[in-house]
């Protein structure tokens, strides 16, 4: 235990894993929230913009257009689910459960154990007022692929190895 | 036994395990200002004042000592402003770096090769920045909270300055180190109930990002331009969630006839945090030429490459081309041994920093305590096989089973080890060299195959998305 508080090059996160990302491009552990962007199952032009606050499981789900979802009404609707489940691929489970402070029965967390534990708690809806915030860290995050490669020496990831450990 | 005359052969991995004088000293002080930035610097308690005041002795000798000693008073009664702690920083640096020239000094009696002693010039001047400003003021909030006081709302304010930073190539060193080290830091939130904290690791990236948020810290002048023939050694990736860099480690011969030189040659880029395994590469590739040499075994001719006094090549590819086809085990039996190492820039004498190529054979692979090790000369190095990217054909298992390794020698938490890059084994009862970074210019490889196609995939969904909502 000491010796990793002693290591310069202490894994501290584990990488994404690997997901297909068409039904939700998006997700992340952020600002106390799951949140993320999930793609709607009929307009390519739509996007649904979802969130759950950690602790008090809070949801909420509206398009980019700020318009509410119509599935979200009194409980979890489709995209929020999707997320839970995209988050849980790329995070892990116990990441997930962890960050949004979900306990589960089994104490081996999945995607369904999580989502069933928040949804019987009878989580309450909360307004749209993240969606703003959330769409905007999409675009940051999509804006990473527009930034030029360099080839000047960059030191500073030394600190920063590759682990072969999985989330 | 180890013959007396090395003759660049064989690594005295013995003389890795023997200690060296005042290290455990320096260490301690550096553990004593990393545990007082734990608790932050806000309302200091005695146990924290005592620790500012360790790194402040342990400098004392120095021509920091005036500045530090001043900042650890201050620091101790709660009141230190930016100056100080970017002089607690400096002086934590300064102590690392002299570790860093100890480690050194055993590294080149181990590898037994000639070693640049000249010293790397400073760094040039760079126009003073208010981004840097605003990434020193976010810093310092950080040491003012400790590890232990962080919460989203201060973790959240490097987003802006990270973002702003990153399109600038003059600024992307402190963002790219400052993206890293936030996205850590919100993963951890809130510090109060954190089990155990990093302290060494989040302490050397707050002391780094706050060196270099003084203007014309990071430049990494070119000292002049290199034409002759280039032998890599194997590639080294780094990685955090949204960047990478790929090194490849090489023996430089000058056209000249020349003396032989160690040189690396890297790209990075920024990326999403969802582009992973061989995406990486993909990202990369077509940067580097050199990547492509790499997988296919190949040197490179260079012709006025441009070259840091660290040797590092700010890789162009119109300097480079295709040369005959060379096996990296060769050039590490056979022009290794007479390379030199080049010097280190001062701000990078960290031990963190130190990646020493070596040839290691006829060694026993053994476990100690879950890690693998490989006894050389008697001493059983701990091999670093996290470190091989997933992305890759070799394996730990493949690592184990080996008889020669060309690894990078490193240091951390008190112990060299060492880094596979590639490894010569057995397979089928055939011998087969397997490389790391074997997948870096591309694979037929079937496993690779299916990785490479799956990221392409990934990459695919996020510009077609990116397509349709940035440039509306």
């Amino acid at each position: 235990m000491s010796d990793w508080e002693r290591s310069s090059t202490a894994r501290v996160i584990p990488p994404a894993r690997p997901r297909k990302l068409a039904k939700v491009p998006f997700v992340e552990l952020a600002d106390g929230r799951l949140q993320g962007v999930v793609s709607s199952g009929s307009d390519i032009e739509r996007v649904y913009v979802s969130s759950i606050a950690a602790g008090s499981w809070t949801f909420a789900c509206s398009t980019n257009n700020n318009r509410p979802c119509g599935g979200a009404r009194g409980g979890f609707c489709n995209h929020i689910r999707a997320l839970v489940n995209e988050a849980v691929l790329q995070y892990g489970a116990e990441r997930v459960a962890r960050y949004l402070r979900v306990e589960t029965a089994d104490g081996e967390p999945d995607a369904q154990g999580v989502t069933d534990a928040m949804s019987a708690a009878r989580p309450p809806q909360g307004d749209t007022a993240a969606a703003a915030p959330v769409f905007s860290r999409f675009l940051r995050h999509l804006a990473y692929l527009e930034l030029a490669p360099t080839t000047a020496p960059l030191p500073e990831m030394q600190w920063f190895p590759p682990t072969r450990a999985v989330a | 036994m180890v013959p007396a005359d090395q003759g660049g052969g064989v690594m005295r991995a013995d003389l890795l395990a023997e200690p060296t004088a005042g290290l455990d000293e320096a260490l301690a002080a550096v553990d004593a200002f990393d545990r007082a930035l734990t608790g932050g610097l806000l309302r200091p308690q005695p146990a924290q004042a005592a620790g500012l005041a360790e790194l402040a002795g342990a400098v004392a000798g120095t021509p920091l000592a005036a500045r530090v000693a001043e900042a650890a008073d201050r620091a101790a009664a709660g009141a230190a402003g930016e100056d100080h702690l970017v002089a607690l920083a400096a002086a934590r640096t300064a102590l690392l770096g002299s570790v860093h020239d100890a480690l050194m000094t055993r590294v080149v009696e181990a590898t037994g090769r000639p070693h640049d002693e000249e010293p790397a010039p400073a760094p040039g001047e760079q126009p003073a920045v208010n981004l840097l400003a605003a990434a020193r003021s976010w810093l310092c909030d950080l040491a003012r909270c400790g590890w232990r006081g962080i919460d989203h709302e201060v973790v959240s304010g490097a987003a802006q300055v990270v973002s702003a930073m990153l399109p600038d190539p003059a600024l992307r060193r402190l963002a790219t180190l400052l993206d890293g080290f936030a996205a850590e830091l919100a993963a951890c939130c809130p510090g109060a109930t954190l089990d155990r904290v990093p302290e060494r690791r989040w302490a050397d990236l707050w002391s780094r990002a706050t060196l270099l948020t003084v203007p014309g810290a990071a430049g990494t002048p070119v000292t002049s331009t290199v034409t002759g023939r280039l032998l890599p050694l194997g590639v080294d990736v780094q990685e955090h969630a949204t960047a990478v860099q790929a090194q490849v480690h090489a023996v430089f011969e000058p056209a000249d006839g020349g003396t032989p030189r160690l040189v690396r040659a890297g790209v990075s880029v920024p990326k999403p945090d969802t582009v992973v395994g061989a995406g990486l590469w993909q990202l990369l590739r077509p940067h580097l030429s050199l990547l492509a040499a790499v997988s296919e075994g190949r040197s490179m001719d260079l012709a006025d490459m441009p070259v840091t006094a660290e040797g590092d090549l700010v890789w162009a590819d119109g300097h480079a081309r295709p040369g005959e086809p060379a096996d990296a085990f060769a050039t590490a039996r056979v022009a290794l041994p007479t390379a030199t190492g080049t010097a280190t820039a001062a701000l990078d004498r960290h031990p963190a920093r130190i990646a020493v190529p070596v040839f290691l054979e006829g060694y026993t692979a053994g476990q100690d305590d879950g890690t693998l090790t490989f006894t050389v000369a008697g001493h059983a190095l701990a091999v670093d096989t996290d470190r091989v990217p997933a992305a890759g054909p070799l394996t730990p298992e493949a690592v184990a089973a080996s008889g020669a390794c060309i690894g990078l020698l490193r240091w951390d938490n008190g112990a060299y080890r060492v880094q596979p890059l590639a490894v010569e084994t057995t397979v089928r009862k055939k011998a087969v060299a397997i490389h790391a970074g074997g997948w870096a210019g591309g694979t037929t490889d079937k496993a690779g195959v299916k990785a490479e196609k799956a990221a392409t995939d990934a990459v695919a969904v996020l510009r077609e998305r990116a397509g349709k909502l940035l440039r509306k």
